[in-house]
């Protein structure tokens, strides 16, 4: 032990005194240098507090896929942010509607977006993130279209204490077993879509039938296959006769596709997405499957409809956050695909919806909170407020942090009913969120800490 | 799950599968094993294959055209490749031929996403092979039976040059010695652009010959990129007729462990190539390396 130690036992107490004082004092100057804190001074530094808010632009790190399967739907939501930023900056009408109190910028300060590829590689969206806290001193993190990148952004967000704004993100765990204080979850998810999609699938083929699933092998799928499966066998009577379950970035299904041909399936609950979404709906036709077997997406694909054309989505339910038609019902939904269409030259897909809403929410509550101090910031979400959206009025759980929020139901519709080369398809239900969630620790959720 | 006719489909299905990737690993055990470049643009190539044919379809409508087309440009661009690039790495390291060809890798998976963006493309089976086919155990996608068939008679046709004919006998003894080859006055360099020629055009041809099974996205090449490592290194490194059994050897694991577990399925072909690698460090049908 070192107190045995001669040296330490040679040393006098004048000396140690001495010393502990000296280190006292050299510990104190930095301090009072690097954070000038609050008024109050009961702030101290966090995360990338308060570096990271002191000039005249304050970053936010976006790692979005740009490669591999999930490639399309980054872009996409990519687009939504810039579209996003671009408009807190220029204090637009329709952002000041979710967020009065900005006024070109947030807080005085313009926003900027830093942007690498994840390609849904939950090592790669930490490295980058990693990278723009050293070098752009963000304050806050966005991008995931897989729910592995999610969760991995979410424990890092909880240990950098930098906020984490959930992009897409499909998993029961995002805002469950590994939700985090620092993270807050726009979007619908599994059990949401479970229990939206649910009533309407029995309703409209009936009780006792056969389903096989189709699921690919990370937390996203296997939460949605569980809470969808849950909800068909013990209000549906239905039973699942195979789950396939399938790596993600997988191209060829046929193995997959072959052993439901022999499952005696009547239907395809369809759980993958992306890129692997496209190719087994699209295999899934070849093999004859489809139509003669029904096909569900419990959780639906932006450019699904796009990529493999109506004929393969004619008649097929899905649950999702957002399609552009509602523009008829909600003025806001509106004003963003209109200004959205005007810079792109395309109508959003949910993606891009849900990653305006995501940067919107939190200018709103960066500026009613009135500081950039993550915990305020944080707190102001958990007040729980409602607040206008894109699909009406929300609010933020306390408990979890997910939006409480509608999910939409949507059938393809087919070619000759499409009004337009984007029409693929109809909203058969929006479907209020309160009774579609789970009780807030029914998935394990234990939020963090604030500091 | 587990019956008579779910075992006949995925046996059958594994060769269907197992067909395409010895294609594509032919291209890339031949570069190898004549030149010594493990070429990790070899997925890109194939990826550019299908595009190519794309394109072509997309202006002639001929699926004919763009299995031609898609094959010979991919055949220039390993061409210009080999002469441009690589034949200035034959005497470097190979861990530079390594990091050129995947380099070169990326720069034609970004120019391609560049020009045409992420959406899939589809090239839709010629109208002789549209609808399914019933074999009496499974119905099965006429298609995927008629490429069967076009990857025997590629395979098949690759097997008769390399074995057949003068060019193939110079490239084999290339592969034993490319010394020797060059001094009884045989232009190796030329036989070296050839075959780099040859070896690209394998995995354009089987692009484009996919595109109507799997739509067409930059990123296709990657992850059939790691499947043909795993293909070659089964067979034996260099050896067509190796790369012609582990493509089988590796469809049928993929197709037959799904049937019991489908989670397990590149697992399992991951183990059967550790256990060859054990077993036989060469490959099934590899011998001791060419140095």
């Amino acid at each position: 032990m070192p107190f045995n130690d001669d040296k330490r036992a040679g040393l006098s107490r004048r000396t140690l005194l001495h010393a502990g004082a000296g280190l006292a004092g050299s510990m104190m100057l930095p301090v009072s240098l690097i954070s000038p804190a609050s008024a109050s001074g009961d702030q101290p530094a966090l995360g990338t507090w308060p570096a990271g808010s002191q000039g005249d632009t304050v970053y936010i790190g976006a790692t979005v896929p740009r490669t591999g399967a999930y490639a399309v739907q980054g872009e996409d939501e990519l687009k939504g942010m810039q579209l996003a930023v671009e408009h807190i900056n220029e204090g637009n009408d329709l952002l000041k509607q979710i967020a009065p109190k900005i006024d070109k910028g947030v807080l005085g300060k313009k926003v900027a977006l830093v942007v690498a590829d994840s390609a849904a590689k939950p090592n790669n969206a930490v490295q980058s993130q990693q990278t723009f806290i050293n070098d752009n001193k963000i304050i806050a993190m966005t991008g995931s279209t897989s729910s592995a990148v999610a969760v991995a952004l979410n424990k890092f967000a909880q240990r950098e204490k930098i906020l984490y704004l959930v992009a897409i993100s499909g998993s029961n765990d995002t805002t469950g077993k590994d939700c985090a204080r620092y993270s807050f979850r726009q979007c619908v998810y599994g059990e949401t879509c479970a229990n939206a999609i649910g009533p309407v699938l029995v309703k409209n083929f009936g009780k006792g039938k056969k389903a096989a699933f189709m699921t690919p092998d990370y937390t996203y799928g296997h939460t949605v296959t569980k809470s969808v499966n849950d909800y068909l066998t013990s209000q549906g009577g239905w039973e699942m006769v195979t789950n396939q379950v399938s790596p993600l970035g997988t191209q060829d299904f046929s193995q997959y596709l072959t052993n439901i041909a022999n499952s005696g399936a009547e239907f395809i609950v369809n759980v993958n997405w992306g890129r692997d979404a496209v190719l087994s709906v699209q295999q899934a036709k070849q093999f004859g499957l489809t139509p003669t077997m029904k096909m569900v997406i419990p959780y639906q694909i932006p450019f699904l409809a796009k990529e493999v054309g109506p004929d393969l989505t004619e008649g097929v339910f899905a649950a999702t956050d957002f399609w552009w038609t509602m523009e008829d019902k909600y003025p806001l939904a509106k004003a963003f695909v209109d200004a959205f269409q005007k810079k792109y030259d395309y109508r959003p897909e949910w993606g891009a919806e849900n990653a305006y809403m995501q940067f919107a929410i939190w200018a709103r509550m960066v500026s009613e909170a009135g500081t950039f101090y993550p915990p305020d910031v944080i707190k102001q979400y958990e007040k729980g407020e409602t607040f206008p959206s894109m699909v009406g009025d929300v609010k933020f759980r306390p408990e979890d942090h997910q939006l409480i929020r509608p999910v939409v139901i949507v059938r393809g519709k087919a070619a000759k009913d499409m009004k337009n080369p984007e029409d693929f398809w109809e909203v058969v239900e929006i479907v209020p969120g309160e009774g579609l969630m789970q009780k807030p620790d029914a998935f394990g959720c234990q939020l963090g800490d604030y500091t | 799950m587990i019956n008579w006719a779910n075992f006949l489909s995925q046996c059958f299905n594994g060769l269907v599968l197992g067909g395409l990737l010895a294609l594509i690993s032919s291209g890339l055990t031949i570069i190898y094993g004549t030149l010594g470049v493990l070429n990790l643009a070899h997925g890109a190539m194939f990826m550019l294959g299908g595009y190519a044919g794309w394109v072509a379809y997309d202006y002639t409508g001929s699926f004919l055209v763009a299995l031609i087309a898609g094959s010979l440009f991919v055949m220039l661009v390993g061409v210009l490749m080999e002469r441009l690039i690589i034949r200035y790495f034959y005497s470097r390291p190979q861990e530079d031929q390594i990091l050129v060809t995947f380099g070169l890798g990326i720069v034609f998976v970004e120019t391609v996403r560049f020009f045409f963006g992420s959406l899939s493309k589809t090239v839709p089976p010629p109208a002789l092979f549209q609808g399914i086919t019933n074999l009496g155990f499974m119905v099965y996608p006429t298609y995927r039976l008629a490429s069967l068939g076009i990857v025997t008679a590629a395979l098949l046709a690759l097997y008769l040059v390399l074995y057949r004919t003068r060019l193939g006998m110079i490239v084999r003894a290339g592969i034993e010695d490319s010394v020797m080859v060059g001094s009884l006055g045989i232009d190796v360099y030329k036989v070296f652009m050839l075959v780099f020629g040859i070896g690209a055009m394998a995995a354009g041809f089987a692009g484009i010959v996919n595109a109507p099974v799997v739509s067409i996205a930059p990123d296709v090449g990657e992850a059939i990129l790691v499947q043909t490592f795993v293909v070659v290194v089964i067979g034996g490194v260099g050896s067509f007729p190796g790369a012609v059994l582990g493509g089988l050897i590796a469809g049928e694991i993929i197709s037959i462990t799904s049937m019991f577990n489908p989670g397990y399925s590149y697992v399992m072909l991951f183990v059967a190539m550790t256990l060859v690698l054990v077993w036989r460090p060469y490959g099934l049908l590899g011998t001791a390396g060419r140095e």
